[in-house]
Parts: C-alpha cells; sequence; structure tokens
C-alpha cells in the first residue's frame, strides 16, 4: 500500500533469506540433537515475537483506554491476530520438533508447552468476544480492557514457568543460554531480528489494509445517509470512524 | 536421546519450516485479496461520484 510498506516487506525477506542461510551454512550442527535442532532457529524466535506481539497489543490497548483514540484500538486488534496466527506456528513447528527430539507430537507434563498452549487458547476468546459485541464504542472498551488483562498474564506465565523445574523442554535463554556458541548465537539473534521485522511487516500491512477499508465503508455509509447531498470530503485514514469492526 | 541421521532428521526440519512458509504466504495472500477487494469498493465509490 506505502512505500514504507514494501521496503519493510523487503527488508523482512531479505534479512529472513540471511537468517536462514546463516541456519544452514554457517551455524554448526549440534552435537546432541543433530540436524533436528535447526529448528530452534525457526520455532524460538517465533514464539518470542509472538509474545511480545501479544504484550505490544495489550500496551495499545492501554493506550487506547488512556486516551480513546481509536487508531490504538485497531493496532491493538491488528497486533493480537497477527500474534494469534504466528502462534499457530509456534505450536506446530514446537510439536514437530517435539517429535523428532521426544518421540512425542506434545507432551502435557511439560510447564513451557502447556502454558504457551493456554496463552494461545487464551487469546482466541479474543475475536469471539470483540465480534460479539455491536455497539462500536463498547466493542473497543470490552475488547482493549481484555487485551490489557492478557497481556499482563503473558510475562507473569511465563516467569513462572520459567521458575519451575522443566521435564524436557530446554530453557535456552537464561543462564544455560550463555554456554550456546558464538555462532550458534550469532544466528539465533540474526533470526530473531529477521522474525521481528517479518512481525513488523505484516502488522504494517494489515493496519493500512484495514484503515483503508474502515474509511471506505464509513464513506459508504455516509454516502447512503444522506444521497442527495454533495460528496463529503475524503476521511482521513489515519483517523478510523467509529464503525464496528469486522473480521 | 541420540540424535536422529541425517535423512529423517531432514524431513523434520523441511516440514518445520515448509509449515512456517505456507503460514506467511497465506497470511499475505489473504491480505492482497483483501486489499483488491478494498480498491474494488474505492473505485465503485469513485465512479458512482463522477456523475454529479
Amino acid at each position: 500500500m506505502t512505500r514504507i510498506n514494501n521496503h519493510l516487506g523487503a527488508a523482512a525477506a531479505a534479512a529472513l533469506g540471511i537468517a536462514y542461510g546463516l541456519v544452514f551454512f554457517y551455524a554448526p550442527i549440534e552435537a546432541d540433537q543433530g540436524f533436528v535442532q535447526k529448528i530452534f532457529y525457526l520455532h524460538v524466535p517465533l514464539g518470542i515475537v509472538t509474545l511480545c506481539g501479544f504484550m505490544a497489543g495489550g500496551v495499545m490497548a492501554m493506550k487506547f483506554l488512556r486516551t480513546g483514540d481509536r487508531r490504538w484500538d485497531m493496532r491493538s486488534y491488528v497486533a493480537i491476530h497477527l500474534s494469534l496466527i504466528l502462534a499457530v506456528g509456534v505450536l506446530v513447528t514446537g510439536s514437530i520438533w517435539a517429535r523428532a527430539s521426544w518421540g512425542h507430537w506434545w507432551v502435557w507434563s511439560e510447564p513451557m508447552l502447556v502454558s504457551f498452549l493456554i496463552v494461545f487458547l487464551l487469546y482466541c476468546c479474543y475475536q469471539p468476544l470483540r465480534f460479539s459485541i455491536e455497539d462500536p464504542d463498547r466493542q473497543a472498551r470490552v475488547a482493549c480492557t481484555f487485551a490489557v488483562v492478557a497481556a499482563a498474564f503473558v510475562p507473569f506465565n511465563f516467569a513462572a514457568v520459567r521458575m519451575a523445574n522443566a521435564v524436557t523442554h530446554p530453557r535456552v535463554l537464561g543462564a544455560t543460554g550463555g554456554q550456546m556458541p558464538g555462532s550458534m548465537r550469532l544466528t539465533f539473534l540474526v533470526c530473531l531480528g529477521a522474525m521481528a521485522l517479518l512481525y513488523l511487516a505484516l502488522w504494517r500491512l494489515e493496519f493500512e489494509r484495514k484503515s483503508v477499508a474502515f474509511a471506505v465503508r464509513a464513506l459508504r455509509r455516509s454516502r447512503e445517509r444522506a444521497p442527495e447531498r454533495l460528496p463529503q470530503p475524503a476521511i482521513p485514514i489515519s483517523r478510523p470512524p467509529a464503525v464496528a469492526m469486522e473480521r | 536421546m541420540p540424535a536422529l541421521p541425517l535423512d529423517e532428521a531432514g524431513i523434520y526440519v523441511a516440514a518445520a519450516y515448509v509449515v512456517f512458509l505456507v503460514l506467511v504466504v497465506a497470511y499475505v495472500s489473504i491480505m492482497a485479496r483483501h486489499v483488491a477487494r478494498v480498491r474494488r469498493d474505492l473505485a465503485r465509490l469513485t465512479d458512482s461520484e463522477e456523475p454529479r
């Protein structure tokens, strides 16, 4: 839609290309897990970016509750929607890795897996809750309140799991993560940066798409209500009008 | 647990990366379809305004 979006998309694609080039041609094969460990460079950055996206959605929702500016509600919605889609990727790639490493698709006794599933299921309630309310203002207020509470739950949940004893899932970042060799660490950080860039590009794309769609819908409604009047001035795209959000 | 042989491990690694690729491509294509729909709506609105 805009030139910034095109540049961001190109930068994200290039960064992902470099990152996965490093994964397969630079990072050494891990001694314990072998080639399967390459999933780590996809699964972990995806998980981190997803959780950060959920928290960013909460911060944006808080901005809406403080200012009443509808743009923040829409930003929060897009961040949570995108994170929810990426969370599916985290669960599937994690499951594939678990099958290859542990011989099971899912381990219910592992706190890290179950806690992520709880966060995912919690955010699965966001959209049904949001779209069950027709009044635009009430819809935004309720959705943002949910987003703030759920975002507060994410770091709390993460910290609780870190304090629990791991059964099988490795704790990559932290005291033991410091033992990662330099080449692996560099590859991981590049993958994390590339994933963050991809998230940002997709977030901007969806946000702008939604903003324009809102403006078009509001324009159409204003035409339908007052067909005899002269054409209304274009609604600024940056400020979405108070119409209920659709999926 | 001993490391899987490369041919077996490769399938799992490929599956994980393909899942991610499919997810991103599906998302972008859905967004592109929505953008096309918005553009059509905008063109329709602009066309209906022209005779006035």
